[in-house]
């Protein structure tokens, strides 16, 4: 039997399909694929993501001409959180050369992590992916600014201790997470901080299939009455954990999540969730005059899908601001390279210096919106400060002042890991890229 | 006309059984062979090996093992997601306990891991048929999905619970790892699937391939001409099983590079049964067309917006592919409900007689 014979046709086909895609962008122009999710059971976070990270780089463009005075290729591909289909993506504009890559999966960021310094294309996943890939020096490729999970929970629990995790002895936490990669990191973390200080740590898993489906873990979480509650949920997860703790009375402001919840996710419980209160390290609403322009320069001239009460959402600003990252990225890899199309071993050398302070914010039309980054060679992190806002029913208010990290159980938690890693992992390319930092 | 056996004489019983009879099957293999071997190494670009090939031949694999169980012995599995787990699983625990061992003997070697649990999970077949078996290889699919999340010496403790894949050698060239060029990667894989389609469509033309057709088409009949129905209903597992892993490994080493539990979901396991349903049940070149349907298809739908220039969104197009797919399964199952495999078969007939059709 001629087995492969559709085989060949077909290939052939997608062969012919697949050449005229890669040769598409123009020499003068700095190509910047946003990896998004706008379908599938993720679509509820991934699209105001998508929105923000598109329409600021599209408003750079609209502005300023670009970056520089060279003018952004902006290009989404569909992912659905999918791993197998983040690689596809990644494979398919890797011929057009590619700036940065922006994976927005753990799963995806794990996969493409080792073939970023094969590539020279640098991976930016903001406050997730794999916490390890702070450390600079052993992951030269990867940034994961502003903030680790890791950071994350110790801000958690300093939060809710008042201000010190040794507060928390003798009292009860419950941890409902999302069972993969992303829920499962702090675990070692959290029981060997419960085992120090002397908490009852209590773990409700909840597996990617059953999302929608809590009841189970909630029946335990009424027996165990905890504490506090801490969330970490992606997707469907979010908006289904906080209507079981309406439904099962748990005090609102006993429940403190990461900082993934969006307001939709809070607004969908009702006003029984008001109270609920979330991590967050940018401003919300739409008081902001970058925000304004991308009002003005890109919704309101048609060249976005953001629906319109979707500006300003968390998740939209979060989409903006990992925008923010690419470009400050790009115009300090301008400067450092002293050319205007920069490449992605460029633009790496830009990643590993920024330094976005109030000053800058303010420059750049954001004042006031985000806490101050500062990346470094050995430290792909800034280990941010964040503060805690709460849903009041209709949008969010700051309740907090910032709260560092634990920097002293953080650290050494972060160097194990990323040893482990470049062991496990034989033959593991030493860093040979030059540092920039002054 | 087109496709004419008149002149080949066979003067051997040995040649009228051969599995290509007709000449033209023959030169039409040795072509695609040499299509897979050298012309598509040459000239085809990354993303058309690493992206469309690679994960094509593995999926095909794959299809292969489960077409053995459920095409040739009639034992509906959903747990063919798991199986590969267990083969990539037990590959990368091989793998990092004996870094110095070549990895392509790891490969092989977690196909009999796969092997043994499956045949665990086949123990049940010998009771339970149809639906109720399916039943049971989806409690597998559920408990071995378990236990890659929940047992964290199967991924050496990792923080991140994913499985990573060094870079590994073969004669000098990394064949694993982000260093490992896609060709490289991909005659690999090409080698590995190619020798196993081969094996496999000899065991099925074979004494066991007949034995487990006799069970698939009525058991207890089989069971009169003696045939062990336990023996010949584990044989399958073990050997289906063994493929499945064989492709679960490759997925994650020679395509993933990492890979979470979730990987081996219940979507992954639908996904190859499709791929069977639609190439056709019993077929070993089927599962190459069921693989192309299900794994190509999509692809070259995402990529054709491009080609012509259309400005669609990202999600537009996405939703675009699963409607156009979903359709176009449905109109090959209404046109021939028994497969590509059987399309294929059809249209030969009709080349054969043309232009004098009787």
């Amino acid at each position: 039997m001629r087995k492969t014979l559709l085989k060949s046709a077909v290939g052939a086909l997608a062969l012919s399909l697949a050449l005229p895609v890669t040769a598409a962008v123009a020499a003068d122009s700095i190509y910047v694929p946003l990896f998004t999710y706008r379908t599938g059971p993720f679509a509820g976070s991934g699209t105001p993501i998508a929105d923000g990270m598109h329409d600021y780089l599209t408003m750079l463009n609209e502005r300023d001409g670009g970056i520089g005075g060279v003018k952004l290729t902006v290009d989404e591909c569909e992912t659905g959180y999918d791993t197998k289909k983040g690689l596809e993506c990644y494979d398919s504009v890797k011929p057009k050369n590619p700036v940065i890559v922006n994976p927005w999966s753990t799963g995806i960021t794990l996969s493409l992590i080792p073939k970023a310094s094969v590539d020279e294309i640098p991976i930016l996943s903001m406050a997730y992916g794999l916490s390890a890939s702070a450390k600079g020096d052993i992951f030269p490729w990867v940034f994961n600014p502003p903030a680790t999970y890791w950071d994350g929970l110790s801000e958690i629990l300093k939060y809710v201790g008042g201000g010190s995790i040794d507060a928390l002895k003798g009292k009860t936490i419950g941890y409902l997470y999302f069972d993969a990669g992303y829920g499962r990191e702090p675990i070692p973390m959290f029981q060997a901080l419960a085992k120090e200080v002397g908490f009852t740590l209590k773990l409700y898993p909840v597996a990617p299939a059953n999302m929608q489906n809590q009841s189970a873990q909630w029946l335990d979480i009424r027996r165990d009455k905890p504490d506090f509650l801490v969330l970490y949920g992606w997707g469907a997860m979010n908006p289904t954990a906080i209507k079981e703790a309406v439904k099962n009375e748990f005090p609102m402001d006993k429940l403190v999540s990461i900082w993934w919840p969006n307001d939709a996710d809070a607004a969908s419980a009702g006003d029984g969730a008001k109270g609920f209160k979330e991590l967050n390290w940018h401003g919300t609403g739409t008081n902001y005059p970058a925000l304004a322009d991308i009002q003005k320069l890109v919704i309101d001239a048609g060249k976005s899908q953001t629906p319109k009460d979707e500006i300003g959402q968390v998740l939209y600003n979060r989409g903006v601001y990992n925008s923010v990252l690419i470009a400050e990225a790009i115009a300090e890899a301008q400067k450092i390279a002293g050319k205007k199309v920069v490449t992605g071993e460029d633009v790496r050398r830009g990643l590993e210096n920024l330094n976005i302070d109030a000053a800058r914010l303010k420059a750049i039309g954001l004042e006031n919106f985000a806490v101050p980054l500062n990346t470094t060679c050995a430290d792909h992190n800034s280990h941010s400060a964040t503060f805690v806002q709460q849903w009041d029913g209709a949008k969010w208010v700051k309740v907090s002042d910032l709260v560092g990290p634990d920097t002293a159980r953080v650290e050494p938690l972060i160097d194990e890991a990323a040893k482990a890693y470049a062991e496990k992992n034989a033959g593991w390319p030493a860093r040979t890229e030059a540092c920039d930092n002054k | 006309m087109f496709y004419r056996e008149a002149g080949q004489y066979k003067t051997t019983y040995a040649a009228d059984l051969a599995i290509f009879p007709i000449r033209q099957d023959r030169y039409g293999l040795m072509l695609i062979l040499i299509v897979a071997f050298v012309v598509i190494p040459a000239v085809g670009d990354q993303f058309f090996i690493n992206t469309m090939m690679i994960p094509f031949l593995i999926l095909s694999l794959a299809a292969i093992g489960l077409n053995l169980l459920t095409g040739y012995t009639g034992l509906l599995s959903l747990g063919t997601g798991a199986f590969m787990g267990v083969g990539a699983y037990a590959c990368y625990k091989l793998e990092t306990y004996f870094p110095q061992v070549n990895i392509l003997v790891w490969i092989i070697a977690s196909g009999f891991v796969s092997s043994a649990i499956g045949l665990a999970f086949g123990l049940p077949s010998l009771r339970i048929k149809g639906f109720y078996l399916a039943v049971a290889t989806l409690a597998a699919q559920f408990f071995l999905e378990w236990c890659f999340a929940r047992v964290p010496w199967l991924v050496n403790y990792n923080d991140s619970g994913a499985i990573e894949v060094p870079t590994e050698t073969l004669f000098g060239v990394p064949v694993t790892g982000p260093t490992a060029t896609p060709v490289t990667r991909y005659l690999v894989v090409l080698t590995i699937v190619a020798a196993m389609a081969w094996i496999a469509s000899n065991i099925v033309h074979g004494r066991i391939g007949r034995m487990w057709m006799a069970v698939r088409d009525m058991d207890i009949a089989a069971q009169l001409i003696g045939i062990r129905l336990l023996r010949a209903k584990l044989l399958a597992f073990a050997v289906s099983s063994f493929y499945i892993g064989v492709a679960g490994a490759l997925m994650v080493f020679m395509w993933l590079g990492a890979a979470e539990a979730d990987a081996f979901n219940i979507d992954l396991s639908f996904d190859v049964l499709f791929m069977i349903i639609i190439g056709g049940l019993g077929s070993i070149v089927g599962a190459f067309f069921g693989a192309a349907v299900i794994h190509l298809l999509p692809i070259a739908l995402r990529a054709l917006p491009a080609m012509l220039d259309l400005t669609i969104s990202s999600k537009t197009i996405d939703q675009l592919t699963y409607m156009i797919t979903g359709v176009l399964i449905i109109v090959f199952l209404i046109v021939e409900p028994l497969g590509l495999a059987r399309l294929w078969q059809t249209v030969k007939q009709k080349l054969r007689v043309w232009p004098f059709p009787y």
